[in-house]
């Protein structure tokens, strides 16, 4: 039942990715409630989708790839469904569906059936997972509000007010709304990277063994904080905070394919 | 019974004959009322703007009806005759002027396309008309539609969103960089009369720190006093330059008060808080190298120029849109005005009555089946007799009063009592008046009222009343 469900909001998503870019280059506000409208009916049957997945997995399981991705990507709608439900941003749509529609087709390209050998240990994994996903989504929220940025900021230099530059928000909210999804996402990623250091422990007998993964993953805390410290006293905001976020994104994205990379090699 | 308007606009006439004819709210109630002194003027509005004179009338014939007001407007002025006055006028009728009411109240005839002003001025005239009994049932009853009618307009089209003057088009930009202006700071260099406007929308859209600086002392303390705002030594304005969001500069001087390096201290000093800097002067005051500094937003009048040329192609796009609803709206209302023909309603109430007795005359033979056709017949004549009488004062009074100056009222009133309202007449919907009234009486007040309609740079009706 699952997959149904998932297969549906894999089609939703895409048909409200394509209205909500289609919307950016409208004048036509209509399509943005069509478009939420579809994005809405797409987060729904992704609630049923990943309840059903959960429900079907009756013993505690390891939280695999396709697990995360699809958790990320129907956070991600959350977040936008709040933000627009409290300052109509709709805009804010044509940035976020789209990044959730690829996060959800990675999810369905590692998605496998049946449960995996499980000892009850993997819960400390599951905390460890989620809480890595909801910070990483605040960088995500943090690095659509940066491309917003950039693209309003380099409207106003070139004076070229379009379509675009009429729907995207004032570049002072675009940096709040920078600041605190990175202020959300920090201390998460930080309780992350702490429970990962115990169930680490747990299987490897060590809390932290200097990786590529963890690595990785100690740099972009490192480098997320650098951000949040900057932003407070050297000024690092604005342009230079757009910059940032997008830089500290990609290496998220990094450490995530770093991971998949690793475990599907120790399966292999 | 006719609706016609005579008047002229900035379209058809110069100032010279404007201002002329324009009637001061002072001489608004005599003027109105030597108006319906006119033989076969009914009812009577008077919209008097520094961009239009305009009468509105019910007359009862058409071709005198214009004769008497064009008559009544030359008289307005000593130096104005009627032969001086022909070649501006436009005279409509029917259908035709209670278009051209739509047309003004929603500003699709206005000198700037979407203003807001023109709306507050229409509910001000009707106002005064109102209260000296000039304005009837015919007119009260446009008028109200005009009313609702802009606001249609102005609420499902953006015909009033962007900004069409260059110092307003400072705050659409700022608001794109500032999502809330109240927390900002504006500094004005130099007291240019397009500067101290923009000055003004700002405040007006929430700004409340204006800091002024002009090398005259004075100037800017009086300026200060005036914007509720801070003067500052002219020396200083360098040092100042860091704490302002806002940087409004127009000066006199020949070269660049600001330049690239100033702009860089202030950023660094701000920590690269976003920036925005408008220069309205000619020759430009502000040196154009500051634009490529990060996060410092400079425009030139050229760029304000150009922005307000795009919103005025957007607005009449929108204003394609309003003219739609209000071909839509005329529709509406010249259904009504026909229903208040005398001979349609006779012959409705007729209809209605007959409709009435054959019903109720079906039902009773169809229980005395037992009766003889002789019977049948006294029943039915029975029931004519009845229906007859009843409606006979009704038709006799609405046949009497058709040429009367309250015969619109009778017809109006038959067709509530009959309940008539199903055949043609689609009443537009009602507003209450009581309303409209007050909202009006904020608008247009004394002096102001000449000027507004030229001046308004603003986008909504609050903005401009709070910059008035």
């Amino acid at each position: 039942m699952s997959s149904v469900f998932f297969m549906l909001t894999m089609g939703l998503y895409f048909v409200s990715t394509v209205c909500y870019l289609a919307y950016l280059l409208r004048r036509a506000e209509t399509l943005s409630k069509v478009s939420l409208g579809i994005t809405a009916a797409g987060f729904a049957t992704h609630t049923v989708a990943l309840v059903a997945r959960m429900a079907d997995s009756s013993q505690a399981q390891l939280p695999t790839f396709h697990e995360a991705l699809s958790f990320f990507s129907w956070m991600l709608i959350l977040v936008f469904l709040a933000v627009e439900y409290r300052r109509q941003l709709h805009v804010l749509g044509s940035f976020i569906v789209p990044l959730a529609l690829v996060s959800l087709v990675t999810a369905a390209a590692f998605r496998s059936d049946g449960a995996s050998s499980l000892q009850p240990v993997f819960k400390t994994l599951w905390v460890h997972v989620t809480l890595s996903m909801l910070g990483t989504v605040g960088f995500a929220v943090a690095f659509v509000a940066g491309v917003m940025y950039l693209i309003q900021d380099g409207l106003l230099k070139s004076k070229r007010f379009n379509v675009l530059y009429a729907k995207l928000p004032a570049l002072d909210y675009l940096d709040h709304l920078n600041q605190q999804s990175i202020v959300m996402g920090f201390p998460l990623l930080t309780l992350g990277i702490i429970s990962g250091a115990f169930s680490a422990e747990i299987v490897r007998g060590s809390y932290v063994n200097w990786n590529p993964e963890q690595t990785w993953a100690m740099v972009t805390w490192g480098f997320y904080f650098a951000v949040l410290v900057g932003r407070l006293t050297i000024g690092w905001r604005a342009k230079r905070a757009a910059y940032l976020t997008i830089i500290g994104f990609a290496g998220v994205i990094l450490t995530l394919i770093g991971v998949v990379l690793k475990s599907h090699g120790s399966v292999s | 019974m006719h609706v016609i308007v005579v008047g002229l606009s900035h379209k058809t006439a110069p100032v010279e004959i404007r201002e002329k004819l324009a009637v001061p709210e002072s001489r608004l109630r005599e003027a109105l009322s030597r108006l319906c002194t006119y033989p076969g003027v009914r009812e009577g509005l008077l919209l008097s703007t520094c961009n239009r004179v305009e009468v509105y009338a019910v007359v009862e014939d058409l071709e005198g009806g214009y004769g008497r007001v064009q008559e009544f407007l030359a008289d307005t002025h000593l130096s104005l005759s009627s032969e001086h006055l022909t070649p501006h006028l436009y005279w409509h009728a029917g259908d035709r002027a209670i278009s051209h009411l739509f047309r003004v109240a929603s500003s699709l005839d206005s000198m700037i396309v979407g203003e807001s002003q023109i709306l507050g001025q229409i509910k001000d005239a009707y106002e005064v008309a109102l209260t000296h009994k000039a304005s009837g049932l015919l007119l009260n009853k446009i008028v109200k539609k005009a009313i609702s009618v802009a606001k249609r307009v102005r609420t499902e089209t953006k015909i009033a969103e962007t900004a069409v003057s260059v110092s307003y088009a400072a705050v659409e930009l700022a608001k794109k960089i500032f999502s809330n202006l109240t927390e900002k700071t504006v500094l004005l260099i130099g007291a240019g009369e397009m500067a101290k406007l923009a000055a003004r929308h700002l405040i007006a859209n929430g700004v409340r720190q204006v800091r002024i600086t002009t090398r005259n002392l004075q100037h800017g303390l009086e300026l200060a006093q005036k914007f509720n705002g801070t003067a500052v030594p002219f020396e200083d304005y360098k040092t100042e330059l860091a704490t302002a969001d806002i940087v409004l500069v127009s000066t006199g001087a020949s070269h660049y008060l600001v330049t690239a390096d100033d702009v860089q201290r202030a950023m660094r000093q701000r920590m690269n808080r976003p920036m925005f800097l408008i220069d309205i002067s000619v020759p430009r005051n502000i040196d154009p190298a500051v634009r490529p500094i990060d996060d410092a937003f400079l425009f030139d009048i050229d760029d304000l120029h150009m922005r307000v040329e795009q919103n005025r192609e957007d607005r009449l796009r929108e204003a394609a849109k309003a003219e739609q609803m209000v071909v839509e709206e005329v529709a509406v209302l010249g259904q009504w005005l026909q229903s208040l023909e005398v001979t349609p309603t006779i012959v409705a109430l007729r209809g209605r009555t007959e409709e009435i007795k054959r019903r109720e005359v079906e039902k009773v033979l169809a229980r005395l089946a037992h009766l003889s056709s002789e019977d049948r017949a006294a029943v039915e004549a029975l029931a004519s007799a009845i229906v007859n009488k009843m409606v006979h004062g009704a038709m006799v009074t609405l046949k009497a009063e058709a040429t009367s100056s309250s015969g619109a009222a009778y017809v109006d009133a038959a067709r509530r009592f009959f309940s008539l309202e199903d055949t043609p007449p689609a009443y537009p919907p009602a507003q209450t008046e009581v309303q409209d009234g007050s909202e009006s009486s904020g608008t247009g007040n004394g002096a102001n009222r000449f000027s507004e309609e030229s001046l308004v740079q603003h986008t909504t009706k609050e903005q401009s009343r709070r910059v008035s």
